[in-house]
């Protein structure tokens, strides 16, 4: 996750390089914090699946496909 | 502690400075129950996809129609277009409302008579009547609308040769303003040839001229056309009447209104452009009543609407089979239903909306339907909540078409069940299984078997 990325409580985030802003929802926020504190994203997913009901299966899913959005919006290094 | 419900995460990129003209759509607002049934449980019982029908709402449109025209006109008829639901029960909705039937095949025309429509109050249109269809209707009284001379001169012959009175209409085709011109079916009026099948009928002892025919359009946003075709339909029977000192017993004005649907490309939302049915009534009705027809010399008017009628009163659920993600970053859909069963989805942007609760984040996703096919693209562009697998839907106004022109290609059609005005729900169509479509087929014996 880049580190300028500048984040609010509410789900708003605002890339100050492109001066581009996205909406996230709860999770996308927990998730997006992880990565900002620089957690891999197999930690990522730990953490997710002690906080909501879900299966490995569907997070992991999921997961992959809400890192190749912030990686195709820049959000995010193609490194991780 | 107990752990959070999951919902898919979600990014969107913020477009400022560009609003929705709309505000914000409840498109995903989510419907839950239709009449009352709970949508979960008609597919838990009737499986996904399903096609549910509301005769309470099919009652409802029949009603208001009708009264559009009673109320502005002294001798009114619908007559049910069968081909956009001849599912029975459906047709039998309309006839104890007290509507006809109108047929464009030997085979719809055999529905209605199994349905229990009198023969005398069955209009048979279309192109396409076979000899031994000519026949039948003949011997049923029904009245033939002729499409083009080569009909009127078989008819012609027939009922000589029989010494048939047979009834007849003449459909007419013209211009009213609204291009493409309907000009393939019937005779047209600008040219003059409706005029000379009409002379020809005349003519003919054994034809009774009962009635004037047209059917200029489908979904047609435009009231005046029809005040058009109306007074082109008057003038050709005031000028039967001087000429050939005959009444003629109906003007039928076909179908044609709009219904709330959203056509592709139009970038109105169809519920806020389409005419009510009393402006279409209105337009009809002023013109034949001021037209100059002495009181008791005024044809019957009919009317052929179908889309209209039941397009509100049909419901499409699915169900989600998967999401993913297309190379340019666009969110797909996959449902469980396509253009295979959704056909007018190749005309309309199908109103969509989620069968259960979710949060308010929404995605713009692209939704396919099951084939694997290039063609199948139920909506090019929708915002819906965040579906996932097993996620319901139900898809509005489907009632028109739909269940007379849904092919069986990859899938088998599936059920139709109607809920009745006590909240009740009924099978009136089973889904097909394998053995439907195998009792049609047959091996020629030196195919019976192989080595693999
Ligand atoms: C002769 C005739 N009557 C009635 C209809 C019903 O039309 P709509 O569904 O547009 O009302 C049609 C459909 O094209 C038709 O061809």
């Amino acid at each position: 996750m880049k580190k300028n990325i500048a984040l609010s409580d509410t789900g708003f985030l605002f890339n100050p390089s492109t001066g581009d802003s996205y909406s996230t929802n709860p999770i996308g926020l927990d998730i997006i914090r992880e990565l900002k504190d620089g957690s891999s994203p197999k930690e990522v997913l730990k953490f997710i699946l002690g906080k909501y009901e879900v299966e490995e299966s569907r997070i992991e899913k999921d997961l992959g496909d809400f890192i190749d959005m912030l990686k195709s919006f820049q959000l995010m290094d193609n490194n991780g | 502690m107990s752990k959070i419900i999951y919902e898919r995460p979600v990014i969107t990129k913020l477009n400022t400075g560009i609003s929705n003209k709309f505000g914000t759509r409840t498109e995903y607002t989510p419907v839950t129950d239709i009449d009352g049934v709970s949508v979960k449980s008609i597919i838990k019982e009737h499986g996904s996809p399903c096609f549910v029908i509301s005769e309470k709402q099919l009652r409802k449109n029949i009603r208001s129609a009708q009264r559009a025209f009673k109320t502005r006109y002294p001798k009114v008829q619908f007559a049910w277009s069968y081909k956009t639901n001849y599912i029975n029960a459906v047709c039998n909705v309309f006839h104890q409302e007290g509507i006809w039937a109108e047929v464009v095949s030997g085979f719809e025309y055999q529905k209605a008579i199994q349905n229990g429509v009198p023969g005398n109050k069955i209009l048979f249109n279309g192109p396409d009547k076979t000899t031994e269809e000519l026949k039948t209707a003949m011997e049923n009284n029904s009245v033939i609308h002729l499409d083009h001379f080569d009909e009127l001169f078989e008819v012609s012959a027939m009922a000589e040769e029989r010494k048939q009175k047979t009834r007849v209409a003449i459909r007419v085709n013209m211009d009213t303003g609204v291009y493409p011109m309907w000009d393939r079916f019937g005779f047209n009026y600008e040219n003059g040839q409706a005029w000379n099948c009409i002379n020809k009928v005349m003519a003919n002892e054994w034809l009774d001229l009962t009635g004037l025919h047209c059917h200029i359009g489908t979904y047609m946003l435009a009231v005046s056309a029809y005040s058009i075709a109306a007074s082109k339909l008057c003038d050709l029977a005031v000028n039967i009447k001087s000429q050939w000192n005959k009444s003629i017993e109906y003007l039928d004005m076909g179908g044609g209104f709009a219904s709330a649907n959203s056509l592709k490309g139009s970038y109105l939302q169809g519920a806020d452009i389409i005419p009510t049915i009393d402006e279409y009534a209105e337009a009809i009705t002023s013109v034949i009543l001021n037209y100059g027809f002495k009181q008791n010399e005024l044809p019957l008017l009919i009317l052929e609407t179908g889309r209209a009628m039941i397009d509100d009163a049909g419901y499409l659920l699915g169900s989600v089979l998967a999401t993913k993600r297309l190379s340019d970053g666009r969110r797909a859909t996959i449902m469980d239903f396509g253009v295979n069963i959704l056909f007018t989805a190749f005309w309309y942007n199908h109103k969509i909306s989620p069968a259960q609760e979710f949060s308010h984040h929404t995605e713009d996703m692209v939704l396919y339907g099951p084939l694997c096919m290039n063609i199948d693209v139920v909506r090019e562009s929708i915002t819906l909540p965040l579906l996932s697998k097993g996620d319901n839907v139900v898809v509005h106004r489907v009632g028109a078409y739909n269940m007379t022109q849904w092919m069986q290609f990859i899938q088998m059609r599936p059920r139709v069940v109607m809920i009745d005005e006590k909240g009740e729900v009924h099978i009136i169509r089973e889904r097909e299984t394998i053995q439907t479509l195998e009792q049609l087929e047959s091996m020629p014996k030196h195919l019976s078997s192989f080595e693999l």
